[in-house]
This record gives structure tokens, sequence and C-alpha cells, in this order.
């Protein structure tokens, strides 16, 4: 029979709070595919993000911490130099990473401490209604860009390629989408090893969907997802 | 017997952190903090049970403490100024989660960047400096000595009473020099694992989506810390018994002020010291008994007013007749015969 529910799920909390459609589901999704698949559900110690992250402060069967915005990681760093044995996966969006956590991000990957982080970027602020975020692409039109993001403020952040320049060569870093959940999978499982088998530091960039905030249906969601890849290329980071 | 050592106050307070059983500490360099770092890291070269890491902010170094904490490890960081700003982001969290949290801070001149050594200016910022409700241990250690036993006593606090724990010192006394009695602990407090490693898993938020549900938390913080707070609460009354006039001091300003004191007696003047050696929460009680009896009270600080706002509501509402006045200097020292001076002029 086809497993439609991972088990490292926590069951007892679903449905979840994730809004219909959202990226966060479908992430977590094939993240507990990823830690029924490796065995791991008892060495895993998660921490999560503010924003929309946090709705999954108990969504997995794992201990698991909800923090301030963009501290999970250095949160987690710190937890790691003193149980270096767990596996820790550090969860947040794209304004976390690559807008107030981004400085902790960059040292992380810098000083290659094993900790995998997880963004989901859904290119917006969406617990606080779809504002501009650092991955918008230009001309969309959100809460603080009411007449489409100017060009000016940049052209999409793209976050793996910037962690590249700065991190171990052997820490793995990539770009999946929830489009594609097999390369969803394969990427987290990836990510995973890196830290359990390598010690490392593994960054995983998930393009994600936020139908509430785009205002968009199932498949324009997807047209836009799509769209994405075109500015963020899928695929390891190199 | 208990070992004596001659070292200097920043050396204190590694040692104090050591003999507390700190497991680690996160660190981002300011002065005139950075020796506490300095220090802490020579003691992991030869301990290779202690561990260390210099991050790239000190809202790291705040949160690498709660992640060591929920692992298990007792850690610490310490800074001063601008720095010990930066930390009221995790120490909010570890308010609101009762994580234990230890922080040494030795204040610098502010606001802003202001100077590197001296000031009694961070009391609000460490007392208040969280979006809550100030349930946090501020200790202020007046010499060197004192630094190694607070921050021993910090670490004790913050385990058994589960509130974000401040030790306040400031340059001078980080980089003065004393003997110190080294005074274990036989038992220090236990730590253990905060989050789960096995059986079921624990879930910890600090993000709630009702009134009710976070209210409800709050008033079990409020609880405990009024339970507590007698417990915690410490403070020395020097030469107080038949005080006329009684100075409030603490920290360095409450060393100076002995000596003033002492000076004073020598002239027949019947003067004592009341120092808050906890300032949050703050023994009230005991002021109040020593207060009764004076006819003037100074309360003297390198601030403007932070230690005189706490002492002036304590002292409120009590009956208490003497006549109070503020002697101030945001950021900048006293002597002792500036003290005295000072008292002079209000005609002691």
């Amino acid at each position: 029979m086809l497993s439609t529910i991972p088990k490292s799920w926590n069951v007892k909390l679903k449905p979840h709070l994730f809004c219909p459609g959202c990226g966060h589901g479908i992430t977590f999704k094939q993240l507990g595919f990823a830690i029924d698949g490796l065995g791991i559900q008892k060495e895993i110690t998660m921490g999560v993000d503010i924003g929309c992250s946090l709705l999954a402060w108990n969504f997995l069967d794992v201990p698991t911490i909800q923090t301030h915005h963009g501290r999970t990681t250095p949160l987690l760093v710190g937890y790691k130099l003193v149980k270096p044995k767990r596996i820790v996966i550090s969860y947040m969006g794209d304004g976390a990473a690559w807008g107030i956590g981004l400085q902790n991000i960059i040292h992380a990957a810098y000083r290659n401490n094993p900790v995998t982080v997880i963004v989901i970027n859904n290119e917006n602020f969406a617990m606080t209604g779809g504002q501009s975020s650092y991955t918008t692409l230009p001309g969309t039109i959100t809460p603080t860009s009411p007449v489409g993001k100017s060009p000016e403020l940049g052209a999409g952040f793209k976050g793996p390629e910037l962690i590249r320049n700065v991190a171990h060569k052997d820490a793995y870093i990539a770009r999946t989408t929830v489009t594609n959940p097999i390369h969803l999978l394969s990427t987290l499982k990836k990510a995973i090893l890196a830290q359990k088998e390598n010690n490392n530091f593994a960054l995983v960039e998930v393009l994600s969907i936020c139908p509430t905030n785009w205002k968009t249906g199932a498949k324009a969601s997807l047209d836009m997802a799509f769209e994405m890849e075109k500015t963020y290329p899928i695929g390891e980071v190199k | 017997m208990a070992e004596k050592i001659f070292i200097t106050g920043n050396e204190a307070a590694v040692r104090g952190a050591v003999d507390a059983g700190a497991k680690i500490m996160f660190g981002y360099p300011i002065t005139p903090a950075t020796e506490i770092l300095e220090g802490w890291i020579a003691q992991t070269v030869t301990d290779k049970s202690l561990q260390y890491l210099q991050t790239e902010d000190e809202i790291a170094a705040g949160f690498g403490v709660l992640g060591a904490v929920l692992g298990g490890a007792k850690a610490f960081t310490a800074s001063a100024g601008i720095g010990h700003v930066l930390l009221q982001d995790p120490v909010a969290m570890a308010e609101n989660m009762r994580l234990p949290f230890v922080g040494i801070m030795m204040q610098r001149g502010g606001p802003s960047t202001g100077t590197v050594n001296f000031s009694q200016q961070e009391v609000n910022l460490a007392i208040h400096g969280g979006n809550g409700d100030s349930f946090r241990i501020v200790y202020s250690a007046s010499n060197v000595e004192e630094m190694y036993s607070l921050v021993i006593k910090a670490f004790s606090a913050a385990w058994k009473y589960r509130f974000p724990t401040f030790v306040l010192g400031d340059g001078y006394l980080g980089k003065m020099k004393a003997t110190v009695e080294l005074k274990k602990l036989l038992k220090p407090v236990e730590s253990k694992p905060i989050l789960s490693e096995s059986g079921a898993p624990t879930w910890l938020r600090n993000c709630f989506s009702s009134e009710e549900e976070l209210n409800t938390l709050l008033n079990n913080h409020i609880t405990d810390w009024e339970k507590n707070k007698n417990k915690i609460v410490e403070s020395e009354s020097f030469h107080t018994n038949d005080a006329r006039y009684l100075v409030i001091a603490h920290g360095l300003v409450a060393s100076a002020t002995k000596e003033t004191v002492l000076k004073m007696r020598h002239e027949r003047i019947r003067i004592g010291l009341f120092r808050p050696i906890t300032l949050n929460p703050f023994d009230g009680e005991a002021l109040r008994t020593v207060a009764r009896g004076a006819k003037h009270i100074f309360i003297v600080e390198s601030a403007y007013g932070q230690l005189g706002t706490i002492a002036k509501a304590e002292l409120a509402g009590h009956n208490i007749k003497a006549k109070i006045s503020q002697i101030s200097k945001p950021a900048e020292g006293f002597t002792p015969e500036e003290i005295l001076k000072e008292i002079k002029k209000h005609n002691a």
C-alpha cells in the first residue's frame, strides 16, 4: 500500500495548520518521508523559525524548539556543539534565511557547523500578509510593492549561490521545488546525510507556493512556481 | 582549605563560571568584557571538557547559549553596552520559555557606543530590556571576589529558578586585581537536557495563538517569581544600625562609598551604606529597615536615577520620613572623597 502519511508525523495534531495548498505541507510530507526512509526519527532535533514556519512547532513527532526570527540556526549551532550525535534541522522561510538571519546562516556555513537548514522560499512574508521579500521577483504586486516591485530593489535574492561562496567545499547546498516531490525528497535526504555522515553544513532552498497571499488557484500557483525556476535554478549549487 | 589567588575581575568571572560547572561559552569581543571570552578560551585549551564559540554577533552568542542549555549544558555569555542591547533578543526568549540563561555584563558608558570602561547605566536594560514583565535576576558585583561568588550564584539561581540571570560589573572591576578566595560549591545545581532525546518528544514554543494561553503561562511565571523572590534577594547593610545618613549605592560605587562611610564615621558622623546585591528582585524590606532611622538618604550612582527609581519605589508609601537626594554622575565614576563632598554639600 502506498504510504500517504509519514510515520514521523505527529498525527494527533493533524490536519496541520498551514493553509490549503501551502508548500509547507508538501515539504513536510517529503521531509517526513526522508526521515522515515533514513530511519533517523529518534536522532532528529528540529528547530522552527517565526512566520508560517512556527506553525510546525509540533508538526513532527520529534523534539522541536520554536525560536525567534532568523535565530533558529544559531540556536541549533549551540545545541549541536553540546549534542553532537543529534541530527539538527533548522527550518525557516526566506525572510529568516535571506533577510534578518542571513548573517547567522553565512557564518554557520562558513564555519561548516553540522546543521541542515531548510529554507522555504515562497517569495513573500506570508504570515504577515504577503509583503514583498528579497526573493520577490521584479514587477510583483504585494502590500509593500503596490505598483509592482521595482527592479531597482534587485532581481531576486539568490541565497544558496551566495552561501556557496563562503561555505566549506564539502557543504551540501541545493535548491529544489515543491512542484517536484521526488526531487524534493532526494534533496532533503542528501542534505540530512551531509550532516549525519560527514558532519557538514547543508542548506536546501525549497521553491514553494503561497496560494493565500499570491491569491492564485492551483494552476496559477504551479505556473508561478515554474516561473520562479527561471530565476532560481533547481539542483545542487556548485 | 579554600584556595586564594590574585586575579582580575574578568578572571574572577571566568573562574566563577568554571567552578559553577559551565561547559560552554558563546561570545563576541567587546570592551570591557573581552577578557572574559579570552580567559574562558584559555581554559578550554587545558580543560578539554570545556567548549567555546566566538560567534558572528551577540545575538548568535545568546541564541547559542539557549541551544546549549536546551541540550543540557551550563552555558553563558559575557558582553557590554550595545552588545548587551543585542542580547535582549535571546534573553526575551529565555524569559518567555523559562530557560536558564547567564550573562555577565561589564557595563560601559552609554547610550550608543559611549565610552569603553565604566558606567552603571545597564541596570534598566538588564532588568527591563525585554518585551515582557522583567522577570530577570540581576546581581551587581562590587569587588573582584564578589564577581567570582556572584557568577557562581548566578548559575545556581538561573538553573534553580529558571529566570534569565545577569551579573553586572564594569570595566574597572574587570581590570582591577585583588585576592580572591575560591569557595567552590560542593554540589553545583544539576543541568539536564530540556529538549527530550528519547521517549515522548518535547515541543517547545514561545508563540501562542490566544491571549488566554499566553496569560496563563505568564501567571505561572508571576506565581514562581513572587514565591521565590524573597529567597533570591540579597543586600548588605554597612554601618547602618545608628545611621542618621544613609547612602544607597551598588557595584563599584558602593565600594567607594564604604571608604566614605569609614572616613565620616572617623569624624563621628552617623552614616551608613545600603548596598543591594540583587537589583532585581530588590531587597526592599532590608532597605526600609535601615531607612527608618535615617533623616537623609543619598542615592549615589553612575547613571541618571536608574537605581534611584528602584529605591524610591521601594521606599514610597512606607512612612519613611527621610529626605531623599539623588547624586548622579552618568557614565562617570566616584572617588570616596567626591561622595563625601557631595554628602557634605547637603549639610551632613
